[in-house]
């Protein structure tokens, strides 16, 4: 029998699968937007990618509490012991069933390498994301803000797109790394659960 | 049976008598709302024997309106625009149509509110010569037969072997009230020698539209009258093509307050944030790179009646077996050849092209060299940019043809088309007499050489304005050739991305799928070795 540990609270929980939710959502609308297929129609694909980005913006704001309330922004505090370790267990160590570098604890739920992909992805493509889509959506508010003749629309908008295909690619590796826990479907039954199937 | 047929016919008739006599009995009546029923006035119940009279007994109470109207493009035809120092107006410029005014006066100035007040030397400001019925008479009637400058006649006349049917003019006189859509219409929607013809947004299906065709002008609904939005001061009437307003900035006009400004843009009325319903703030924030009437005004030529988008005078000259010029009419019945006037096409419901517009147009005047290396030449181009600050993305009708210039001199000439002698083009289809007495006519060297030149006018699209739900939808612009495709200077999300920065991050994000994947798969190859 393995061991069981609880990992994610239900807040936790929540706000994974409603951001996850949000964001596959915000880039299905937004590369309609910016002209790659035809879905919902211009239309309604920019009405419901604003929607979805506010209600995104309204989970952070509870998450970004969340995390200070509970002291659980510790968890991405980025740190170079076992990076190599971690890395070589992807490259080799899966292949020969060797042992996970990393033991899950509550204290520490990210191994190394996933603490440094979700700092990247907190720090730079969210604010990245963030500041451009807000611009883009307060265009008109340019003037007021004194941003006129400062920034251009094209590089808002390439900013954000930037940051949506960081994201994209995120998602998949993310998505495939799910099945490399304990058993295929364990990292996602944690998620679902609360509840972490341990090496 | 024969008894049930003479019921019938004597109830038919009653009906008639009655309908008849109630119409009359409602024209008798002086217009809602006005404080004057002039067929009181003793002035107007006199048998009247010319315009001039009609005039005359009007300034004997509406002393300032001739004077008034004499210092209006409407009479003079002439507009001095301050920016660029070109004498414009239709008596001066070029067109690609009939080309000129000039020379073909008794023509085209039956269009003009004078009687015979319009001569090549310049405009006769006799006071009496104003045509106050042109533009005030509200039995619909009123008519100024061509080829008389202008004129009308009280009773029927015989002139060059032409019965020319005389105006009923004691009884217009004393019914004369507001200018309507049919008034202004009867010059403004046949510009061009011919209803809809010019324009495309001004035509006759604007006399009685639907609220489809027009939602201000709806007969059955807000039933603006073109003066509505063109309110006149003292005769003059504001808007004019010459010096559009390409950008209002104003919130809703002050009547009164605001002297100085042109009330005939959509600012004037509708303000800076117009949208309230769905989508408000978005479309609100368009205003400052679109001209309103880039989404409201969807198509042009709308209303049944086409417009002639393409007209080649080279083509001109072709006689039928009779001799007499050749005319090839389409499956409508719209001419699209005439042996006096050469080919043409036509357009019904016609997509505008969009331009970056401030307000300012060039125009190629009759003195301004063009060159056949560098056609088409522009006889008025529409100045603006996406970076001057005061320009919108405007809606127009591109007007292409081909007519004759020329060809050592290098202008563009003035045609006599029009007129009962022998040098008139649609006379004898002779070219070289034609231009030779248009030039003559507008004092303008000529050389002989006529060549034929291609060339293109713009005519902004503002009429014509569309219900809301009909207005361009987002996707239409927002799309790769779309509606502005060709407006560059501005993001256009939908429309514009970095091809390759696309195609790299397909590459990549294929190339990471096909990793996970491998690495997947290696892992359940491994795992079954285990």
């Amino acid at each position: 029998m393995s061991e069981k540990i609880y990992i994610f609270k239900r807040f936790e929980r929540f706000w994974h699968w409603g951001q996850a939710g949000l964001i596959i959502f915000l880039m299905i609308t937004g590369f309609e937007i910016h002209g790659l297929y035809s879905n919902f129609g211009f239309e309604k694909a920019v009405n419901l990618h604003t929607l979805a980005a506010w209600s995104l913006i309204g989970l952070w704001l509870f998450a970004i509490f969340w995390h200070f309330t509970t002291g659980e922004w510790k968890q991405y505090i980025p740190t170079t012991k076992n990076v190599a370790a971690m890395a070589n267990y992807y490259l080799f160590g899966i292949f020969r069933n060797a042992p996970h570098p990393h033991r899950q604890t509550q204290l520490s739920k990210h191994n190394p390498l996933q603490r440094l992909a979700y700092l990247f992805i907190l720090v730079i493509v969210g604010p990245l994301i963030w500041v451009t889509g807000l611009l883009y959506l307060f265009y008109d508010q340019w003037l007021v803000w004194g941003l006129d003749g400062k920034l251009t629309l094209d590089l808002v908008a390439l900013g954000h797109l930037i940051g949506a295909y960081m994201m994209l690619l995120f998602l998949i590796a993310h998505v495939y790394l799910t099945t490399t826990g304990a058993t295929p479907l364990s990292h996602i039954k944690a998620m679902i659960t609360g509840w972490e199937e341990v090496h | 049976m024969q008894r049930k047929h003479h019921i019938v016919k004597v109830l038919f008739i009653g009906w008639l008598a009655m309908t008849a006599g109630s119409f009359t009995l409602a024209a008798d009546q002086p217009k809602a709302g006005s404080t004057a029923d002039h067929s009181k006035f003793k002035e107007l119940q006199q048998e009247f024997q010319s315009g001039p009279e009609v005039t005359k007994a009007c300034l004997s109470c509406h002393t300032e309106a001739a004077k008034q109207i004499m210092h209006t493009e409407h009479w003079r035809w002439e507009y001095l625009n301050p920016k660029t120092g070109q004498k414009l107006g239709k008596i001066h410029i070029i067109n690609n149509f009939c080309t000129s005014s000039q020379s073909n006066l008794k023509a085209c100035a039956s269009c003009h509110i004078g009687y015979a007040a319009m001569t090549d030397k310049g405009v006769n400001d006799d006071e009496t010569l104003v045509d106050c019925l042109a533009c005030h008479d509200t039995t619909g009637a009123y008519a100024k037969p061509s080829g008389l400058g202008g004129m009308v006649y009280a009773h029927d006349v015989e002139v060059g072997g032409k019965r020319i049917r005389g105006e009923n003019l004691q009884k217009m006189a004393q019914k004369v009230g507001k200018t309507s859509r049919k008034t202004c219409g009867a010059c403004h929607f046949n510009g061009g020698g011919g209803d809809g013809v010019k324009h495309g947004d001004l035509d006759s299906s604007l006399e009685d539209p639907d609220k489809k065709l027009d939602v201000h002008m709806d007969s059955e609904g807000l039933n603006f009258t073109c003066a509505t939005c063109h309110k006149t001061d003292g005769h003059n009437v504001p808007g004019s093509r010459y010096a559009p307003t390409a950008v209002d900035k104003q919130g809703v006009m002050i009547r009164g307050k605001e002297k100085d400004r042109n009330p005939a843009t959509c600012q004037s009325c509708h303000g800076q944030k117009p949208h309230k319903d769905k989508n408000a703030a978005k479309l609100n924030n368009h205003t400052n790179k679109l001209a309103c009437q880039s989404c409201h005004v969807p198509a042009f030529a709308r209303g049944e009646i086409p417009t002639k988008m393409f007209w080649d005078w080279s083509t001109a000259g072709k006689r039928d077996e009779s001799g007499k010029p050749l005319v090839i009419k389409d499956e409508n019945g719209h001419a699209i050849y005439m042996g006096i006037k050469g080919d043409f096409k036509y357009g019904e419901n016609v997509k505008p092209d969009y331009v970056w517009f401030n307000g300012d147009v060039e125009y190629t005047l009759r003195d301004t060299k063009v060159d056949k290396a560098q056609q088409p030449v522009w006889i008025n181009k529409f100045e603006g940019s996406p970076h001057d600050g005061r320009s919108r993305i405007w809606p127009v009708k591109t007007f292409r043809g081909k007519q004759p210039f020329d060809a050592e001199y290098k202008t563009l000439v003035v045609t006599h088309l029009a007129g009962a002698d022998d040098t008139a083009f649609w006379t004898n289809l002779d070219w070289e007499k034609a231009i030779e007495s248009g030039m003559k006519a507008a004092g303008l060297p000529f050389s002989g050489k006529i060549d034929f030149i291609e060339t293109i006018s713009q005519w902004p699209i503002t009429h014509m304005v569309a219900p809301k739900d009909q207005a361009v939808a987002c996707h239409e612009c927002h799309s790769q050739g779309g509606r502005l495709e060709g407006v560059l200077g501005v993001y256009l999300p939908g429309r514009d991305r970095i091809e390759w920065l696309d195609n790299a991050v397909k590459v990549f994000a294929l190339l990471t799928l096909l990793g996970v994947l491998g690495h997947g798969l290696l892992r359940i190859f491994t795992s079954k070795k285990h």
